[in-house]
């Protein structure tokens, strides 16, 4: 249900850059979102467009890149990419790794007139 | 007040806020709107497709909310507690209990978020200390700005501000409100493995409560496994056992709100 407020987030930062860089329609948005951001794509995909409705990005098309859980393994001493919070290591199965990315929520671009 | 307002519809109140607008932000009594602002940019100039590079945090604005919140919370010397939960753990209960054993030697405020009704706030308030109810209409978490607007509202100067939160396990992990710390409650009448089902919540909170621990004869709740669980998640949560019936922890869980609120005040 917060996907709502996140699209009207979204919406307000869409705002703030038409004054900003000059635009008045917005045809794309492409967003950067890890699977620990909390985020129901699905849902945010819905939101979107019903938020969207009547304003400057009515009919915009919603891109998501899913970004992956990056993490650090202190047994191995190197970088690594997990499937969730309390992962072992993929490589040497320790519980000693640091999550490092995966919550990130973030617009990256827009295609705009 | 508002310096970085985007208020439009909503369904958010807030008990006691007056009427009062400013530019495309409006409060009528006791309501509260939230979203966009009616302003819709109509740029001139450039008709063609372009890239624009935002690289935005989306929930930048919330965030700039959450650290006007926390700069207030520190002027007053006030420690914010952010409370989590599912519906029902007991929060209220635990709140009124801790208000009552702790309001002699601490001023306390609460700001109580529920969807609707302001019953959690009016028990709160039988207690003697101040609360301030935001309801979030539609919405399942609080956020910086709501809790904001309430916060001006309190006095609890060099205080403890109790911010009992939506009852859900999920959408208040990713709201920062300016607290402290964000304490995640779990009733043992719950089920054990809560912390890997709902791994945010218990990943971004400092303290675990684990509460109605007097019911544990009753029950096959594990509490060992739960913990085992709530470390897997985030290996530097505290976790304390407490009763807000029996009494029982109830002095560690105080002893750890005077020692953050000593903490909270030293080098701020």
């Amino acid at each position: 249900m917060h996907e709502m407020s996140i699209c009207e987030s979204i919406i307000s930062v869409i705002e703030q850059q038409a004054d900003a860089q000059s635009f008045h329609k917005v045809n794309r948005v492409r967003l950067e979102i890890g699977p620990l951001a909390g985020v129901e794509l699905e849902a945010l995909k819905f939101s979107f467009d019903v938020v969207c409705k009547g304003g400057l990005a009515d009919g915009a098309k919603l891109e998501v890149i899913e970004l992956p859980i990056d993490a650090w393994c202190m047994q191995c001493a190197e970088k690594t990419v997990v499937a969730q919070r309390y992962d072992a290591c993929p490589t040497c199965g320790s519980y000693q790794v640091q999550i490092t990315g995966g919550d990130e929520l973030r617009i990256k671009d827009m295609e705009v007139d | 007040m508002c310096t970085v307002c985007g208020c439009s519809e909503g369904e958010v109140k807030i008990e006691g806020h007056h009427d009062h607008s400013h530019h495309h932000h409006e409060h009528d009594e006791h309501d509260h709107h939230y979203g966009n602002g009616p302003a819709h940019a109509h740029a001139p100039g450039l008709s063609q497709a372009r890239m624009v590079q935002i690289e935005t945090d989306i929930l930048a604005k919330n965030n700039e909310y959450a650290n006007a919140n926390r700069a207030a919370f520190a002027k007053q010397g006030v420690l914010a507690l952010n409370l989590v939960s599912s519906p029902g753990s007991g929060k209220t209960t635990l709140l009124t209990r801790s208000i009552e054993d702790m309001k002699a030697q601490i001023s306390i405020a609460v700001i109580e978020g529920d969807q609707q009704t302001a019953n959690d706030a009016e028990r709160i308030r039988e207690t003697g200390a101040p609360a301030i109810q935001v309801n979030t209409g539609k919405g399942c978490h609080l956020d910086g700005h709501m809790v904001g607007h309430a916060f001006e509202h309190l006095d609890v100067n060099d205080g403890v501000l109790f911010i009992e939160n939506v009852g859900n396990l999920v959408c208040p992990a990713g709201f920062d409100l300016g607290e402290a710390h964000k304490v995640v409650i779990l009733s043992v009448t719950e089920g054990e493995d809560k912390p890997l089902k709902y791994p945010d919540m218990f990943h971004a909170s400092d303290l675990m409560l684990l509460t109605k621990t007097d019911l544990l004869p009753y029950l096959d709740f594990d509490i060992e496994k739960c913990m085992d669980y709530a470390r897997r998640v985030n290996p530097k949560i505290k976790i304390l056992q407490v009763s807000a019936k029996t009494g029982d922890g109830l002095q560690e869980w105080y002893d750890w709100v005077k020692a953050s609120q000593m903490m909270n005040k030293i080098g701020s």
